[in-house]
């Protein structure tokens, strides 16, 4: 804020921008690891390549805890959904995608052999960007995953999970009059909301989000964003978004990915205040990126 | 760390946030004549500079309506984050001292007035003028600190402010004296407390804003600490950040 800055300065492209930063950025500045307190998700040094060794992260080592929500923000193409996946283990369903490191779940790896990865996404379930809900009922949606998994005895015990669930996703008021009537006919927020339900019928553990309101208007959004507070109490939310006041609103902490790699893990407030690296302030007050 | 309010994506958003700091460094201009103008008249026994400081407040307080609005409308708008919010938060907290500094000149003015018509207020005036050069001092290290954001400096008036608070104690102090051995003098003497309880005030106020430039550059509140003892973490070269 000299005064030479009052001239308006000409626009590095936003590409050269990022290069001329990518050789700063060694190891993560922050508060990545929480030493062992309630840690859910505990990463070291996680490394993912697609096809032809192209890397798309870089020793990722970050600890996620439980009944917290983290936020992991960053431009387009810097590996936060390719992160995200590593934690269900979706990348295994992407030919040629390869995932080295260490990720443990409560303590236990996630990559050993004797790991089921259906299991596994059961109890790390995902909502995605846009609402997918089966062509099915209100009621088979939900009622889908117990009845593979096996929760339910018999039709009471499912009908239970299916109105628990579609209570906390907030949906059941909304929709108990119609339960047999296709999902796919509620509108974008509900149909998100439905997902969500569906999602938390298997009692997961830990939720994973990947832009779950970028397609959703703001009073949707705002219903979304209160249900994934109430569900922090049960959950741990692992949410990528491309909406920096929807991080700072709803996170605790949140994780800024640059190029592949994660630059800065801090409380919310912090990174929203007072970020450590250059590169986080960059892109959390909107220069490049 | 860089300050710099040019390298938004958005050019609208640099031109905003560049013209409300260049509108609170006008304001603190404004300021700085008003306190420099306020004691000119009081030691020079100038009642028309003095009548003139007493009547331009009103641009101060003009000046701290404009640009409180316009910062909420930028903090509206823009959602700032970081060192731009940082900047937005320290601008609206340091106009309202600039504004109060802007109101204690005020005050001396009119005791500059007021004083001129007395005959022996001449010898208490030499005291004054000491403390009136330290907090003129003061208040153009503050807003240079300000302007160049620079935290040693920031540290350093905001240190020195204890200086002025030991030469206001011992202004006080003569004056019970003075006004011990002769009632008379109770009126005069009186009159030139409040000047020096003004020019003390204006030192507060000129640390308060060094806190806030401490805290717009390195995002740490330095409010009610012993500054003494957050020296070295606020001074030191590196926290292990990489900016």
């Amino acid at each position: 804020m000299n005064t030479a800055a009052a001239t308006p300065q000409t626009h590095k492209p936003a590409a050269g921008g990022r290069e001329e930063f990518a050789h700063d950025i060694t190891g993560t500045v922050g508060r990545p690891f929480l030493e062992g307190k309630n840690t859910k998700f505990f990463c070291r040094g996680v490394n993912v390549f697609y096809t032809g060794d192209k890397q798309a992260i870089y020793d990722v080592s970050v600890d996620i805890g439980r009944n917290e929500v983290i936020a992991m923000i960053g431009p387009s193409g810097c590996g936060k959904s390719t992160f995200l996946r590593c934690l269900n283990r979706m990348n295994d369903t992407i030919a040629g995608c390869r995932v080295t490191g260490e990720i443990n779940l409560d303590g236990e790896d996630i990559h050993a052999k004797e790991q089921d990865p259906v299991l596994l996404r059961a109890r790390v379930g995902m909502v995605f960007q846009k609402p997918n809900p089966f062509p099915k009922s209100i009621y088979d949606n939900v009622a889908y995953g117990p009845r593979l998994h096996g929760l339910a005895a018999n039709r009471a015990e499912l009908d239970d999970i299916v109105e628990q669930s579609l209570t906390k996703a907030g949906l059941f008021k909304e929709v108990k009059d119609r339960l047999q009537t296709p999902g796919t006919g509620l509108s974008g927020g509900q149909q998100q909301r439905l997902c969500i339900a569906r999602t938390i019928a298997v009692s997961p553990e830990v939720i994973l989000m990947d832009e779950p309101t970028s397609a959703l208007d703001p009073i949707a959004t705002a219903t979304i964003e209160e249900l994934i507070d109430e569900l922090r109490q049960s959950f741990t939310i692992c949410i990528v978004t491309h909406s920096m006041q929807q991080a700072a609103r709803i996170s605790q902490r949140t994780a800024y990915f640059h190029l592949g790699k994660l630059v800065e893990v801090n409380d919310t407030k912090t990174v929203f205040t007072n970020p450590q690296h250059q590169l986080t302030e960059n892109y959390i007050t909107g220069r490049f990126g | 760390m860089d300050m710099n309010t040019t390298q938004h994506t958005s050019h609208q958003y640099n031109q905003e946030l560049e013209d409300a700091r260049s509108k609170l460094m006008t304001m603190g201009g404004l300021v700085e004549t008003q306190v420099s103008n306020a004691i000119k008249a009081l030691l020079e026994r100038d009642s028309s500079l003095g009548e003139r400081v007493s009547f331009s407040d009103y641009e101060i307080n003009t000046m701290e309506v404009a640009i409180d609005e316009e910062c909420a409308g930028i903090i509206a708008r823009r959602q700032p984050a970081a060192s731009d919010l940082r900047l937005l938060i320290t601008i609206i907290k340091i106009i309202t001292d600039l504004e109060r500094i802007g109101d204690e000149a005020e005050k001396i003015g009119r005791y500059a007035v007021e004083m001129t018509e007395s005959a022996t207020a001449g010898d208490l005036h030499s005291s004054l003028r000491h403390l009136g050069e330290h907090v003129k001092i003061m208040m153009r290290d503050t807003l240079d600190a300000l302007a160049r954001l620079d935290v040693k400096q920031a540290m350093q008036v905001a240190t020195n402010d204890q200086q002025v608070d030991a030469e206001f104690d011992s202004i006080s102090r003569q004056l019970f004296t003075r006004m011990l051995e002769d009632p008379r003098n109770i009126k005069d003497s009186l009159n030139v407390t409040w000047c020096a309880r003004s020019m003390e005030r204006i030192g507060d106020h000129c640390k308060n804003i060094c806190e806030y430039v401490i805290y717009l550059v390195k995002g740490k509140d330095v409010r009610h600490t012993n500054l003494e003892q957050v020296k070295d973490e606020i001074l030191g070269v590196s926290t292990g950040s990489n900016r």
